[in-house]
């Protein structure tokens, strides 16, 4: 869908608004390819054409929403959303008025067009296939365009548009020993990904050694920025949403009651704007281009969405109470020396599968998995098998943190659960002290 | 129904030239009603129509999925379609011939006593209104609330070779919660009806105890605020059928996904520790351990006449007496491996392709009663209601926390413990079961999260299990 069909549905469906209603339509669409692969060769190949439409009816201090698909047909989208509109203003009747009704009273217009050429699916996925003879290599291939619109009877006209691709994938060499790449983004180089091809097979010659087994304890580790980017998906799992704050709720309670620290090296913003995610709120409010929420080891700000701004008297800067675009702040330690400066230990290539152990001390559980290997003077000695850590982020991001890469690394989300997800994240390694691992 | 007929039959009317295709139509309706802290958050009518069309062309087998189900739409959507195909033709894992295109022909109609629609709004939003009441009861209590949710899937699948299998399946869900809080210790408590979920209608509210829960719910999570925390050694672990049913799910239902053992989810959801030689031979658990696939459950969550494929659904047995029998692959899958398996190749909607998954995974009751269980044991610990689940790809090694937990001794169920949890290895965990409540004990729930797949694919999974005894567990409490 383009944004003048989408304005002009959402045009005709405000001539039929009556009285003081007030309607915001959002939508949400995507035209892509996924092509699943499994031992280099294709699993599941497949298209997904979809829209879906999103309708906030408001009548004074009244709200309700709904949602449908869209097909494509002006007309028949029209009657779709006519019906909804019906079974909304039915509805309103019955609600009572909602104390946190907020959306913008400002009109704007905007359209954003993040650009990019991804390759045709199928050229790139046969110069894939090709490139990956010999390899054991598992993953998901998926590109398109995404788009999504917002148009409000007040007069807000805004359309984001982005056309990439993803390419999220494992090369495994026996059993569990595997290491994990992605490439992606809007312009497609086949050389990039030959590189990073050869690199997995460079690197997959060191997971062919024989496995270390360690035992639980305390060790001494090096988290890659993968691995980082799981400890910031659970501190984004209610750490900086104002409701979860105002509630007691968040895993960060005792850092904003002052019982514990962060490291004052430790700096976390949402980049609005480095990201590709919209600049705007399904609600019409305009995203700031950045919020600082952790500086310098204390806590700095929450996200604050349309709702919970209207609840708690605060400016609304998100769309969500989650991250969409979080940077963590570099620091000093050169990539070149991670090694060397980590010794001996564990080079934790990603972190899987975590969850809070105990939410109250920011205490969370995962499993090492993918590139994860032990270092003994300051070398590369063996892969390690999959362990379990159990750890306080006061400690890992706190008083064990040592140090910082000075190189970030720009990860985008491989999430399709609710189509293709544009959220990302800029994020350093870490080297920390001492990483506790139970099982 | 007779909307997706309709569109089924304009398609059969334009089918494409190949060796075969199916064609998947899904149309979902959807409410969900909330109130929290006493205010009716924004209500969210779903409408939801659109359909998957499967080509096999030679020996490739390709999809594509649209919303837009008009002639024109399909057409490309076929074209789109057999364009993969040809791409899977030529570089596929395995041949297209290998997938069954299904010539059932068969119904089904989830039971519902009470319709959604049989409830006025207004009566709906009174009881919403009346759970807060009764779960705001303290000043502690910082936050509280509860909802009510419907949805209801239309499914038609036709196929070249003449299968039509027209399914509706319906469910109403409902849950409270209530959110604790004492200086630097929050505490959560769940109830009536969050962690469980069934097929039906508006009598799952009193199954669910939906409005009679929310005194507890509210009076345990402040009890949790000042009750010790969970001893940290090895004891004996009961776990309540809300608990089991994340057992069984992350560490048996996964486990023998077939698709994992192929090697399919290696890079998101993972892979298992279970490998096909283990089939009829491996000992999984103790003796105790009976462990079933069943369609035929009323009102479970995935009881269905058959699954995304049109592979007719029928009770097999997965685990019997410990011994492990066969995984959970639907056709094609069986098709791959060489291996029995169930029918079980299913979709989160119309927009994904059917993958393994889980149906009702249950595990069969055995003799007694909770108070036999606890009877039982010298020093353990009693543990309800799931909070935090991890395990690791190959599912493994687990780390499951709970939001309750009583301390038993000396056969007596004793006082409250907080933060409790527990971890151990699928491969040993199991062996260590040594008691399973009888029928009477039996509680029919479910997820209705699960996720996997690439594309991602978030589905409603069956579990029924009565409380079970495990033997000499790592149990543990909070803190740092």
């Amino acid at each position: 869908m383009n944004p003048d069909v989408f304005f002009s549905l959402a045009e005709r469906l405000q001539s039929h608004l009556s009285g003081s209603e007030i309607l915001f339509c959002n939508l949400s669409g995507e035209v892509s390819d996924f092509v699943r692969l499994n031992r280099g060769r294709i699993r599941q190949a497949g298209s997904v054409q979809a829209g879906g439409l999103g309708l906030t009816l408001i009548d004074g201090a009244r709200q309700a929403d709904a949602g449908c698909d869209l097909t494509g047909d002006p007309d028949m989208d029209l009657a779709r959303a006519r019906h909804l509109l019906e079974r909304l203003r039915e509805r309103l009747t019955f609600l009572p008025e909602d104390p946190y009704l907020s959306y913008s009273t400002e009109a704007s217009e905007g359209l954003a067009d993040m650009g990019g050429e991804p390759p045709p699916a199928e050229e790139a996925i046969a110069m894939l296939v090709e490139a990956a003879e010999g390899l054991d290599l598992v993953g998901l291939w998926a590109s398109g365009e995404i788009h999504e619109g917002l148009a409000s009877s007040i007069g807000h006209r805004r359309w984001h548009r982005s056309r990439s691709f993803h390419l999220d994938w494992s090369g495994y060499r026996g059993g569990d020993k595997a290491l994990k790449s992605s490439y992606g983004g809007a312009h497609w180089d086949p050389d990039r990904l030959r590189e990073k091809l050869q690199a997995m097979r460079d690197g997959l010659e060191v997971m062919s050694r024989p496995s270390r087994t360690i035992q639980p304890g305390r060790y001494r580790a090096y988290l890659a920025p993968a691995a980082v980017e799981e400890l910031m998906g659970m501190l984004a799992w209610g750490g900086f949403d104002l409701k979860g704050h105002k509630t007691h709720q968040t895993p960060l309670l005792k850092l904003v009651r002052g019982e514990r620290v962060l490291s004052p090296a430790l700096s976390i913003r949402e980049d609005h704007a480095r990201g590709l995610t919209p600049d705007f709120t399904p609600e019409g409010f305009l995203k700031p281009s950045s919020v600082t929420l952790i500086e310098g080891g204390a806590f700095a700000a929450c996200l604050v969405d349309a709702r919970a701004g209207k609840e708690y008297g605060e400016t609304v800067n998100a769309a969500s109470e989650s991250p969409e675009s979080l940077s963590l702040d570099p620091g000093e330690l050169p990539q070149a020396e991670v090694l060397a400066r980590l010794e001996t230990g564990l080079w934790i290539g990603n972190l899987w599968y975590g969850n809070w152990s105990d939410m109250n001390d920011c205490r969370i559980t995962g499993m090492t998995r993918f590139g994860t290997f032990w270092v003994e003077g300051g070398e590369i000695v063996a892969p390690v098998e999959a362990m379990r850590f159990d750890d306080s982020l006061y400690h890992l991001l706190g008083d064990r943190l040592e140090g910082l890469t000075r190189e970030r690394e720009r990860l985008l989300s491989s999430d399709t659960y609710e189509g293709r997800s544009s959220a990302s994240a800029l994020l350093p390694g870490i080297l920390v002290s001492g990483i506790d691992l139970a099982l | 129904m007779d909307q997706l007929s309709d569109i089924a039959q304009r398609f059969i009317s334009q089918a494409p030239a190949c060796d075969g295709w199916t064609l998947r139509l899904v149309a979902e309706e959807s409410d969900h009603l909330e109130v929290r802290q006493g205010v009716v958050e924004p209500s969210l009518i779903g409408r939801s129509l659109g359909g998957m069309i499967t080509v096999i062309e030679g020996a490739g087998i390709g999809y594509a999925a649209t919303s837009d189900l008009g002639p024109a739409g399909l057409r490309a959507a076929s074209e789109r379609a057999l364009a993969w195909a040809r791409v899977h033709a030529r570089s596929g894992l395995f041949d297209a011939a290998l997938y069954p295109i299904g010539q059932l022909t068969a119904d089904y109609r989830a039971q519902v006593r009470e319709p959604w629609d049989s409830m006025p709004l207004a009566s709906k939003l009174d009881r919403l209104r009346l759970a807060n009441q009764s779960l705001a009861i303290d000043d502690r209590i910082l936050d509280w609330g509860a909802w009510l949710g419907h949805r209801r899937v239309e499914q038609l699948l036709v196929t070249s070779a003449g299968g039509r299998v027209s399914q509706v399946l319906e469910y109403v869900h409902s849950g409270l919660f209530a959110v604790a809080n004492e200086g630097s210790q929050t505490q959560r408590r769940h109830g009536g009806g969050a962690d469980g979920a069934r097929q039906g209608g508006l009598e799952n509210l009193a199954a669910f105890g939906f409005l009679e829960q929310a005194p507890r719910v509210a009076e345990e999570a402040i009890a949790l605020l000042s009750a010790p925390e969970c001893p940290s050694d090895v004891r004996d672990l009961i776990l309540t059928p809300g608990q089991m049913v994340l057992q069984i799910h992350e560490s048996i239902g996964h486990p023998l996904e077939l698709d994992r053992i192929l090697g399919d989810e290696r890079n998101y959801a993972g892979t298992s520790f279970v490998t096909p030689e283990m089939f009829g031979r491996y000992r999984y658990g103790s003796e105790l351990l009976n462990v079933t696939f069943d369609p035929s459950v009323p009102g479970e969550l995935v009881s269905l006449a058959a699954d995304d494929d049109g592979t007719p659904a029928t009770r097999e047995y997965l685990i019997r007496a410990g011994v492990l029998e066969r995984p959970l692959g639907g056709a094609l899958s069986q098709a791959r491996s060489g291996l029995p398996g169930t029918a079980n190749s299913r979709a989160s909607g119309w927009d994904r392709p059917p993958i393994d998954r889980m149906g009702n995974i249950n595990l069969e009751p055995g003799q007694g009663g909770l108070a036999d269980l606890i009877a039982r044991v010298e020093r353990g610990v009693l543990m309800d209601t799931n909070r935090s689940w991890s395990i690791d790809d190959s599912r493994n090694k687990f780390q499951f926390g709970c939001e309750l937990g009583h301390l038993i001794e000396d056969g007596q169920l004793k006082g409250l413990v907080r933060n409790p949890g527990y971890r151990g290895r699928s491969a040993d965990f199991w062996r260590s079961l040594d008691g399973v409540g009888g029928p009477e004990t039996l509680e029919v729930r479910g997820v209705r999260n699960c996720g996997k797949g690439e594309p991602n694919q978030s589905v409603y999974v069956g579990h029924a299990a009565p409380p079970c005894l495990f033997r000499n567990i790592a149990v543990f409490g909070g803190g740092e």
